[in-house]
């Protein structure tokens, strides 16, 4: 009840590991796994001496995210020196950006309950993970550093305070996140930490027009996480302020344990990151011509794509937007359409197929479009041995779980298994009069109004040719004998 | 003269040339140097590694590349050192600090690279004051270094090591570095030529960081043309320092000859203003008047933001440096002081880690870059940063070089300072606008103080990559100068 009179205001900030195959100061690899610290050297590990090296990849995929999020792309960025102690940090210090960052604003459009709203972006830069403590890793209790993850570049999105609700978060996340997959700068995986999210959290009575004070939330690495997180704290700063207290401004941290957020420092406590410039790199210069090259090569975004689909093939927004939401899922369904036919109709039986059948068997798999065994060209062969009515709809469903299981041809499985349908008239013939001979009391029935008995006829009538009878001509016959 | 002192007494030119006419081999010259090191650096303490067995190897290789005609470059075979801060692969590299007490880096300065390529034969490394902080060598946390000149005096720092040995005749040359004049002020009290390069001129890949917009490296020789050989093998675009710039390198050599005929020495009126000693104006007036004999003309000059330079460099170098050596830190190398936490182990090791300087530096930067503080301070010393290139750019469109003292005095007693790093900081005064601005800085000897009787050195500072007119200026004043004395060091020992 008392909820329900606050508005609830959330800002994001995501950090999204690039996709480069080196780290942004060194020629280290950034695969993920890896015995603890084998991917490292004197630059990642911040020995004496050393300087970075900036990777252009990293500038090149913060263009990238930069033109897709509609964000001011700066001529001139600035790396700056974040200071702190910590193990996982080797300098003692961040190489992040600060006052001029690559990036500034920006929009996510996301929709909600059917309306659209525009998320806006602060700003987006580029800096440098930081790698991971280790604890109990000896016998003796005492903790290790990973540093196989230190230099790995990130880009850290920083949102407005524009979300008003928990659903609006996790839409925007996952705008977001499909947004830099289709760039190929991110590979979405919010367990294994390469797509990150911390929360900016406040809340005020509704109708008031200042925000209040705002907590920042910590280490929530499932979108599950993320709403109990968020519940969480908007309801325990209510009860703050409905009993009379104040927010205080502190750093928490989500326990999913237990699903509440605990206070992890305050604000008096909070550091001071004494951010300068940093002297060992020189401004970031990225000109015209850069971005340019850079907007050539962009691939069609989610939305737009999902529009496409309504706009030309008819495709329901529900339909489009399954299908857009992950970039290869996507391109396979262009791929199946564009071997299968062309049009409204031929769109929307690919549609219902990859969002069905195609859609249930990888999700019982756990496989992504990369790693099926079916390919565009065997799904639409399986489309047309349907529409050609060698297969009924039963077949159809058993030849793809093969095809998706073994990567056969369709028509070969088709043959292997015994699935053609019989369309012979003959055949079907013969098992209709069988059905009708030994079902004398049903077609007495059937014939005295209970039309409802035709039902039972193809059943039977299926049953005695295994499920091969082609359901069409099995339906004309009956209704030819029984004279409906 | 024993052969080995007549051996020493070589400059790297010289040397070089020896080997390649195979009059001398490597050996010899190695030999010498180690024997030379020996007699002498008990008094002197220029150095803090001493590789006679691999030195032996590179020579070794070096005379074998002389019989078979394959020399690499008219460096190669010649025994040089470098200060303790450039890292050499597996071979101790402390910075002068405790802190880094016995650690091997697993890879060498880009410079060290550059050199051993050239076939250049590192003997050992050279004594400093911790982490290039101080300008007496007084702060290694190892031993002080003592002036070649007079045992009682400092060499100069912090490249005091660098300085010492060349004037030692303990090597032919030497590599140190310049933050805010640690190449200069050593050279100018030793005797010795000393060359800042222009920011971005040498690669700082490989050597520890003091302060990183200001530091760079330069070569300490007993000649002009042996500082023009080192800078020319050292200098150029390093892949691994974004910092270091793409221009090519000049042939320091070609103009080195043509004199200072036509040359426009701009002489600021803020560098002769009180403050310097009577002895050194002397040297230097005397310089001066030498350049315009030789047909220069001389031009005044204002430096009008030269006070603040001071103000400014002890902000920006402290700033940098407070984050620089965070890395020091216990976790992965160097010195660990074990503790019941994290933060104790933190705070231990670096407690007994660092010396003053480094902790006094630490906490004046952190301050200067503090929440509320970083616009009154940090920001502000950039501006006069900028203020003091505008200074010099201005001057330079009216002269092709600037000249004036090094240092207000002569090389000072050990101890006399070390009480009041005010006045430490002061004997930098003429040194730091040259690193605020980027330009290229060199010490060359202008004779000696009548009084004392110790070296004096002319400061000239030059345009942006403009080190082939330094050097030809330098060489000009050398030229008239003549070879200094060698300092009456290790006589009969």
């Amino acid at each position: 009840m008392p909820v329900s009179d606050f508005q609830a205001v959330l800002g994001l900030e995501v950090h999204a590991q690039l996709l480069t195959r080196s780290k942004i100061f060194c020629g280290c690899s950034t695969e993920f796994g890896g015995e603890p610290n084998t991917h490292v050297c004197p630059v990642c590990l911040g020995l004496p001496g050393v300087l970075p090296v900036l990777n252009a990849k990293v500038v090149e995929m913060a263009i990238r995210a930069g033109l897709a999020l509609g964000c001011r792309l700066k001529e001139r960025s600035v790396f700056a020196r974040k200071n702190y102690f910590y193990p996982d940090l080797p300098k003692g210090y961040q190489t992040s950006q600060y006052e001029l960052p690559i990036c500034e604003g920006g929009t996510v459009e996301i929709t909600v309950g059917g309306e659209e709203k525009r998320i806006r972006l602060v700003r987006i830069h580029m800096e440098e993970d930081a790698g991971k403590n280790l604890h109990d890793v000896s016998p003796d209790g005492s903790s290790g550093v990973d540093l196989n993850r230190a230099g790995v570049p990130l880009l850290e999105i920083v949102s407005e305070p524009d979300l008003r609700s928990v659903d609006e978060a996790v839409e925007y996340l996952k705008s977001l996140r499909a947004i830099l997959m289709y760039l190929g700068v991110n590979d979405g995986n919010l367990q294994e930490g390469s797509f990150r999210c911390d929360a900016n959290v406040s809340v005020m009575r509704k109708g008031a027009e200042k925000y209040g004070t705002r907590c920042e939330i910590k280490n929530m690495n499932s979108f599950r996480f993320l709403r109990q997180a968020i519940d969480y704290e908007v309801r325990r700063q209510v009860g703050v302020i409905e009993e009379g207290g104040q927010v205080v401004q502190e750093t928490r941290l989500f326990d999913p344990d237990r699903g509440e957020t605990r206070s992890m420092r305050s604000k008096e406590e909070a550091h001071d990151y004494r951010y300068f410039p940093e002297p060992d790199l020189p401004p970031v210069l990225v000109s015209a011509a850069d971005v340019e090259r850079v907007r050539k090569e962009l691939p069609e975004l989610p939305r737009a794509r999902a529009a496409r689909y309504g706009r030309d093939l008819g495709l329901s927004a529900y339909d489009a937007g399954l299908l857009v939401a992950e970039r290869a899922v996507a391109e396979f369904f262009d791929a199946a359409l564009a071997a299968y036919g062309s049009g409204p109709e031929a769109a929307k039986k690919v549609a219902n197929w990859m969002n069905g059948e195609v859609a249930r068997l990888a999700n019982e798999r756990g496989e992504t479009p990369a790693t099926w065994k079916l390919s565009p060209g065997k799904l639409a062969a399986i489309l047309k041995l349907l529409d050609a009515q060698t297969i009924g709809g039963p077949g159809a469903k058993q030849v793809l779980e093969e095809v998706f299981a073994t990567g056969a041809e369709p028509d070969e499985v088709v043959k292997a298994k015994g699935l053609a349908q019989v369309s012979d008239t003959g055949a079907i013939e013969a098992a209709v009069d069988q059905v009708l001979a030994a079902s004398a009391a049903e077609v007495e029935r059937f014939r005295a109004g209970n039309k409802k008995l035709m039902g039972f006829f193809v059943g039977q009538v299926m049953k005695a040719m295994k499920g091969k009878g082609n359901p069409a001509v099995v339906n004309e016959l009956l209704k030819r004998k029984l004279g409906d | 003269m024993s052969a080995a002192a007549e051996l020493t007494g070589l400059s790297l030119r010289e040397a070089g040339a020896g080997v390649a006419a195979r009059a001398l081999s490597s050996r010899d010259l190695v030999e010498a140097a180690l024997a030379r090191i020996a007699a002498t650096d008990g008094e002197v303490g220029a150095f803090l590694e001493v590789g006679a067995e691999r030195a032996r190897a590179a020579a070794a290789l070096a005379d074998q590349r002389a019989a078979r005609g394959e020399l690499r470059s008219e460096l190669d075979g010649v025994p040089i050192a470098v200060k303790d801060l450039f890292a050499t692969k597996g071979v101790p590299t402390t910075a002068g600090s405790r802190i880094l007490e016995g650690w091997k880096p697993p890879y060498d300065a880009t410079v060290v690279e550059r050199l051993e390529a050239a076939g250049a034969v590192i003997v050992g490394k050279l004594n400093m004051d911790e982490f290039a902080m101080g300008s007496s060598n007084e702060n290694s946390a190892y031993k002080p270094c003592r002036n070649p000149w007079d045992l009682s005096r400092t060499p100069g720092g912090s490249s005091g090591g660098s300085a010492a040995s060349v004037a030692a005749r303990q090597v032919h040359g030497t590599l140190g570095t310049d933050t805010g004049g640690s190449i200069r002020l050593p050279a100018s009290f030793c005797g010795v030529v000393g060359l800042k390069p222009t920011y971005g001129r040498v690669s700082r890949y490989g050597v520890v960081a003091f302060a990183s917009s200001l530091d760079q490296v330069g070569p300490l020789a007993r000649t002009v043309e042996d500082a023009a050989l080192l800078l020319g093998r050292i200098a150029g675009h390093d892949p691994r320092d974004m910092t270091s710039s793409p221009r090519p390198v000049d042939d320091y050599l070609a103009r080195l000859e043509e004199g200072a005929a036509g040359l426009k020495i701009g002489v600021p009126r803020e560098w002769f203003q009180g403050g310097v000693d009577a002895g050194v104006e002397r040297s230097v007036r005397a310089a001066l008047a030498t350049y315009e004999k030789l047909g220069a003309k001389l031009v005044e000059i204002s430096l009008p933001h030269t006070k603040y330079g001071i103000a400014a460099y002890y902000l920006i170098a402290p700033a940098e440096a407070s984050s620089n050596l965070a890395r020091y830190d216990g976790v992965r190398f160097g010195l660990r002081c074990e503790a019941k936490g994290l933060k104790e182990m933190y705070a231990e090791t670096r407690e007994r880690g660092f010396g003053a300087e480094p902790k006094r530096r630490i906490m004046l930067g952190t301050y200067a870059l503090s929440a509320g503080y970083y616009d009154a301070y940090y920001l502000r010393a950039q501006k006069v940063r900028t203020l003091v290139r505008r200074d010099f750019d201005a001057a330079f469109e009216r002269c092709d070089v600037v000249a004036g003292p090094v240092a207000p005095t002569v090389a000072f007693p050990l101890g006399e300072k070390t009480q009041d790093p005010l006045q430490m900081y002061l004997a930098d005064v003429f040194t730091i606008t040259c690193n605020l601005a980027a330009l290229p800085g060199l010490s060359v000897p202008c004779g000696l103080e009548a009084a004392s009787g110790l070296p004096v050195g002319l400061q000239l500072v030059g345009r942006s990559f403009d080190e082939a007119t330094l050097l030809r200026a330098a060489r000009a004043l050398e030229r008239e100068v003549g070879a200094l004395p060698a300092p009456g060091l290790g006589e009969g020992a």
